[in-house]
């Protein structure tokens, strides 16, 4: 009837995951009897679950990423103290629990942490920025974030029922093949992967042909945003590189429950295909994370220094070069497998010649900033702190695509030191930065400076703090993924390490504190004129808020920075443009398919790693049901009357008249 | 005859001159930085060629962001304001130019790198280098001796100032063999034979491990390389072929199947076919019915 | 600076009735281009990920344990039979897009119809093989190669049944709504989607069976 799910699958006798996972689930009823109580269900439901509206699914995609930062921050103290106990003794942790620790931690961090946290400001941002009034496929965009949700679940349930993988966050055979890893654990990794690559791949298809398709009128691609231009090209790497991940999953799922032999060590299996494959969409993976990194600073660095960004046109085919050739590096990963010098040094000159890119990236930033006027808002502060750490990360990363230096140190802590230099320094300074920029234009208020500029530097220095021991631990040679270790030179830095992680955990606290703060004192952080931070693209255009159909009136693009452009007409005549007559707008309607369609999707899997065959065919049946019942609806549209469409233009235009009066009191800002 | 440090890196290797010319670097002494061999000081050299020259240019773009970020600050009102400044040919040219000419630079490093310091490269030396087979299991390091027709089990012996040179495999899963004060880190994989050469100039004891996540065991795979003078190395094969222990296919695929560590052993005499075997996949440890 | 001027909200649904292209000139493009549009972005992503098992088989077609290649497997006629009768529901795939096009429900259902039997009877006959190997010791578990062959193959037939499940749901869809813009939104990525389904077998017959069927 369950498979081979039984009672002992529960970890009865580990205290840890069953407390942690007890913790969770109390916590997740008592939300939800605090809805209940409320009444706030159908608010839920009706506002949030069956929305398509792409601001509030970019909203909900950013929460997703930020609870499950939360996860795998955790899985990261437990990782530090493990290794800071763990000197010639066996630390808290067994080899089975720690393994599982370490691959939940980067399978939690990339796919369910940074993917949902990017893709949620690009699902924000970008259709504001096109000037756009939703994405291409809104339903479609509502599937892959609740898929996406789906795959988190799953992961999240492996920590009380079963176990998670204990391969590492890239499951190489032979070790996640059946005969090494038996259990339930790389199950789980499959088919979370599995259900959340189909989401992820719905975004990037929506995407491209949301950016490539439904701009505003007169927005030609060299008037398009640089965060549009970084969202497109990291879109076209998903709908690029995702399939690829996708094959190569289902061969491992076709080895493990029907005895293929894609990378077994019997029947002529090959796994360093798997690794081939793997990285095929692997290192495509990176720039699909740190271009839309790059897109957030190069707006905020531009909004705050006062100016355009420096050298757009470079930026633009530095941001396609990037992409192109990101499909050509992968063997970088594997240096140490013996392709031999030709092959070793075409890879590593290819991954160099993305530096350059890179650095023409930087010096434009660099560009922007100079003969600017800088605030030092939050979110510049992280630009500047990303500026600076960056670099290094670089700077390391070229020396491990020189493969002499990349035999000294591949799969050490190096690596890893490098890899956390680029994606915290990378993407998650750019989510802070991108979260707190385009906070307002989300709900209408500011979060807390103070506590803002107090998360930035307990984040950045707690960075350095840990990782930069862990370059050291990794020259002296420290693997990475040691449960114990008895060599003592490695000691003093891993325990460096551990007080960083301390450093950052405060971080993470003054975080909570400054959501907290910032709502109850929304009163006076209000941005009541949509544009708190004087930007120059389109998404400030609009109220904060915005309304539901982001733009009364389709705006008229003549420029590369289209608001800046208006605002300065507007100071020049000291009249704000002409309103027309206006005009009822159709939006589409919401649909409960992509959440339905999601927990279907999640019973389908949760059936298939347990061997539940019945679960599998119930779920996929429904699944289908669900899809067929979508497409069966006749209207799919509903009219938002011109009246309203007036009511909420008319508040944002006040705003904005006593905006223009204070400017044309100062004389203007430029 | 080498102090034993095991399971310690060998800090302070070598004579003591050299030792005390490192002592500025002493934190770094016993890794990558404390080469003790050519390919080992080869790739330290390359890693700190690199470093100088990306340096060049991470230092001052450092400095710059800093400068840039204090001077034009908004509150600092000598700064000059160009809200339109977005554009200049000849700075696109330096920006586009600086980090090429790097790169190329790099490019060459890595060229002549990649070849020079190929783990399959033969080491130049007037000596004819040692042969050793190694196969990873889980979680231990075999080392067959094929010409001394001796093996061991996580340790290997070797004459310091002669090269060797290693074909390795895996039995089960993948391995990455690794000493870092030696240099050449290479993957084992079974099905697979790759091919490593290292030499020790001087004796000593050497920390090794596997460096490729291999399962529950892994931090346990580590090994020693002991560097030997000839004629201890001599001894230790000597005291090696006494071992009365047989490694035979049956004595592999019992050491095999056992997941777990094990404690340093030597073998007196091997079934010689038994590595091209393994590396054949003749030896199959999972049997068809393991789950 | 360029002066920025509103556009009015007449000037906006006239574009948008005449179905702008979407290069930015004239806004958004109409529903049809951005349908379309997406979902020839899924058949790329699509071709990719059969890419990805194209190329598996590339590096294991050698790797058969011992056991069978694919000369001593590979029946040149079923595999024709099976060709034609793809291509041949392609065709009457285009047949039925015409019939769409032309608004005429007989034509469109009917072309449609032979289009399902046809990829049904194409996918009995890919069953009749499989059973056919299975049954004679040389399934996915033999080697390798085999896996790789059963994988590849079986993608294609498995997308081949989806697209008939899909086939038959907008036949109904279509009988009952008649021809709304939205059904022949489907109907075209539908058609998309069947003529695809041919390219890849094309490659499927190229590589998989002529080829290795050599070997």
């Amino acid at each position: 009837m369950f498979g081979k799910l039984t009672w002992a699958a529960i970890p009865w006798d580990q205290p840890i995951p069953l407390f942690a996972g007890a913790f969770v689930v109390v916590a997740a009823l008592a939300v939800l009897l605090w809805i209940g109580v409320k009444g706030y269900f159908p608010y839920l439901w009706n506002e949030w679950i069956t929305s398509v509206d792409h601001k509030r699914i970019g909203v909900m995609y950013v929460l997703l990423g930020l609870v499950m930062l939360l996860r795998g921050f955790v899985d990261a103290v437990m990782m530090r103290t493990q290794q800071a106990v763990a000197y010639q003794a066996p630390g808290y942790l067994p080899p089975h629990h720690y393994d599982q620790i370490f691959s939940a931690h980067g399978t939690i961090m990339i796919f369910f942490a940074a993917m949902p946290i990017v893709i949620g400001l690009m699902n924000f941002v970008v259709p504001l920025q096109l000037g756009a009034r939703d994405v291409a496929f809104p339903t479609l965009n509502s599937t892959g974030f609740w898929l996406t949700a789906s795959g988190a679940l799953l992961v999240n349930i492996s920590l009380v029922v079963g176990e998670f993988a204990q391969t590492g966050w890239l499951p190489y055979p032979p070790l996640s093949e059946l005969p090494y890893s038996p259990g339930v654990g790389v199950d789980y990794y499959l088919w979370a992967l599995l259900i959340s690559g189909v989401g992820t791949l719905m975004t990037g298809i929506n995407f491209v042909t949301t950016i490539l398709k439904i701009r505003a009128p007169g927005m030609s691609y060299m008037r398009m945003s640089m965060f549009c231009w970084t969202a497109l090209a990291s879109n076209m790497l998903i709908v690029a590189a995702f399939p690829i991940l996708t094959a190569t999953l289902i061969m491992i799922v076709l080895d493990r429950y029907l005895g293929f032999h894609f990378f077994t060590n019997d029947g002529g299996g090959n796994m360093a295909m798997f690794v081939n494959l793997i990285w095929a969409w692997g290192h495509p993976e990176v720039y699909i994370l740190v271009l839309p990194a790059f897109g957030v600073f190069s707006e905020v660095i531009s909004t705050f220094s006062g100016k355009p960004l420096f050298g757009y046109r470079s930026m633009v085919i530095a941001t396609l070069g990037i992409c192109i050739i990101s499909f050509v590096v992968w063997l970088h990963h594997f240096f140490t497998m013996g392709a031999g010098g030709d092959v070793n040094a075409v890879f590593g000159i290819a991954t160099s010649i993305i530096a350059v890119v890179t650095g023409v990236k930087i010096y434009n930033w660099l560009f922007t900033m100079y003969g600017g006027r800088i605030r030092y808002n939050t979110p510049m502060l992280w630009s500047l702190g990303f500026l600076v750490t960056f670099v290094v990360g670089g700077m390391t990363g070229v020396l491990l695509a020189v493969p002499p230096a990349d035999f000294a140190l591949h799969n050490s802590l190096f690596v890893i030191a490098h890899f956390h230099n680029v994606i915290i320094g990378g993407v998650l300074f750019a989510a802070f930065a991108g979260v707190t920029f385009w906070f307002p234009k989300a709900f209408g208020f500011r979060l807390h400076e103070g506590w803002g500029v107090a998360v930035f530097w307990f984040t950045t220095i707690g960075f350095y703090v840990t990782f930069f021991p862990l370059y050291v631990a990794g020259l002296l040679g420290m693997t990475r993924r040691l449960q114990h270790f008895d060599v003592a030179a490695w000691r003093p830095w891993v325990l460096i390490a551990s007080a960083g992680v301390a450093i950052s955990a405060l971080g993470m606290i003054c975080q909570i504190v400054q959501l907290v703060v910032s709502i109850r004192r929304r009163a006076e952080l209000l941005d009541p004129t949509g544009d708190p931070w004087n930007g120059r693209s389109l998404e400030w255009a609009t109220a904060s808020p915005p309304p539901v159909f982001n733009f009364a009136f389709l705006p008229q693009v003549n420029d590369q920075e289209p608001y800046w452009a208006i605002k300065q007409r507007a100071i020049e005549t000291q009249h704000l443009a002409a309103v027309g007559e206006y005009l009822p707008i159709e939006m589409p309607r919401n649909s409960a398919t992509g959440f339905l369609t999601s927990f279907f999707a999640t019973l389908t899997g949760f059936g298939l790693i347990w061997h539940i065959w019945w679960m599998v065919i119930a779920g996929l049946v429904a699944a289908y049901a669900g899809f067929v019942w979508f497409a069966w609806r006749d209207e799919d549209e509903y009219e938002i009357p011109a009246s309203e469409v007036q009511r909420l233009d008319g508040e944002r235009r006040r705003a904005r008249e006593e905006w223009l009066a204070r400017e044309g009191n100062l004389g203007g800002v430029a | 005859m080498a102090r034993f440090r095991f399971p310690r890196p060998a800090l302070f290797a070598g004579s003591g001159k050299r030792s005390s010319v490192l002592l500025g670097l002493s934190p770094l002494l016993g890794g990558v930085l404390d080469p003790q061999g050519p390919a080992a000081s080869g790739n330290a050299q390359i890693l700190l060629n690199a470093v100088a020259i990306m340096m060049a240019i991470v230092a001052p773009t450092i400095v710059a962001t800093m400068v840039f970020g204090w001077w034009f600050r908004a509150s600092n009102k000598r700064a000059t304001y160009l809200p339109n400044w977005d554009y200049s040919g000849r700075l696109e040219l330096i920006v586009w130019g600086i980090p090429l000419l790097v790169v190329l630079f790099l490019s060459g490093v890595t060229w002549i790198g990649s070849h020079d310091l190929d783990p399959a490269r033969p080491i130049a030396s007037p000596t004819r280098p040692i042969e050793v087979r190694v196969v990873s299991l889980d979680w231990k390091w075999l080392f067959i001796y094929p010409e001394e027709g001796v093996a061991s089990v996580n340790e290997i012996a070797l004459p310091a100032g002669r090269p060797a040179h290693f074909s390795l495999t895996s039995g089960t899963v993948m391995n990455g063999f690794f000493v870092p004060q030696l240099g050449g880190m290479i993957a084992t994989m079974n099905g697979m034979v790759t091919q490593l050469n290292l030499q020790a100039d001087r004796p000593g004891d050497y920390y090794g491990q596997s460096t490729q996540f291999s399962g529950g065991g892994f931090s346990d795979m580590h090994f020693l390389l002991r560097a030997l003078p000839p004629t201890s190395f001599a001894q230790w094969v000597e005291d090696a072929r006494k071992s009365t222990k047989i490694l035979d296919e049956d004595a592999y695929l019992a050491m095999a199947r056992e997941k777990a560590a094990a404690p340093r052993a030597l073998y007196g005499s091997i079934d010689k076919a038994l590595f091209e075997n393994i590396a054949a996949r003749r030896l199959l440890v999972e049997t068809p019915e393991t789950e | 600076m360029t002066a920025t001027a509103i556009l009015t909200p007449s000037e906006g649904a006239a574009l948008a009735i005449h179905g702008a292209p979407g290069h930015g000139e004239g806004g958004p493009a109409s529903k049809f281009v951005v349908v379309s549009y997406g979902f020839w972005i899924f058949l790329l992503s699509d071709i990719v990920m059969f890419a990805g098992f194209f190329a598996a088989h590339a590096v294991l077609q050698n790797a058969i344990d011992g056991g069978p290649a694919g000369s001593a497997l590979f029946h040149r006629n079923t595999v024709a039979l099976e060709t034609a009768c793809l291509l041949l529901s392609s065709f009457a795939c285009g047949l039925s897009w015409a019939g769409a096009s032309a608004r005429r429900m007989a034509w469109t259902q009917s072309a449609l119809f032979v289009t399902g039997l046809l990829g049904a009877g194409f996918l009995a006959l890919e069953a009749r093989e499989f059973a056919e190997m299975i049954g004679a010791g040389a399934g996915p578990q033999r080697s390798a190669f085999l896996s790789s062959f059963f994988a590849l193959v079986g993608c294609h037939g498995a997308h081949v049944s989806v697209g008939l499940l899909w086939l038959a749901t907008m036949m109904a869809q279509l009988r009952i709504k008649g021809f709304r813009a939205q059904i022949q939104r489907r109907l075209l990525c539908f058609n998309l989607f069947w003529h695809m389904l041919d390219i890849v077998w094309v490659a499927i017959f190229t590589l998989v069976y002529l080829l290795g069927g050599a070997r």
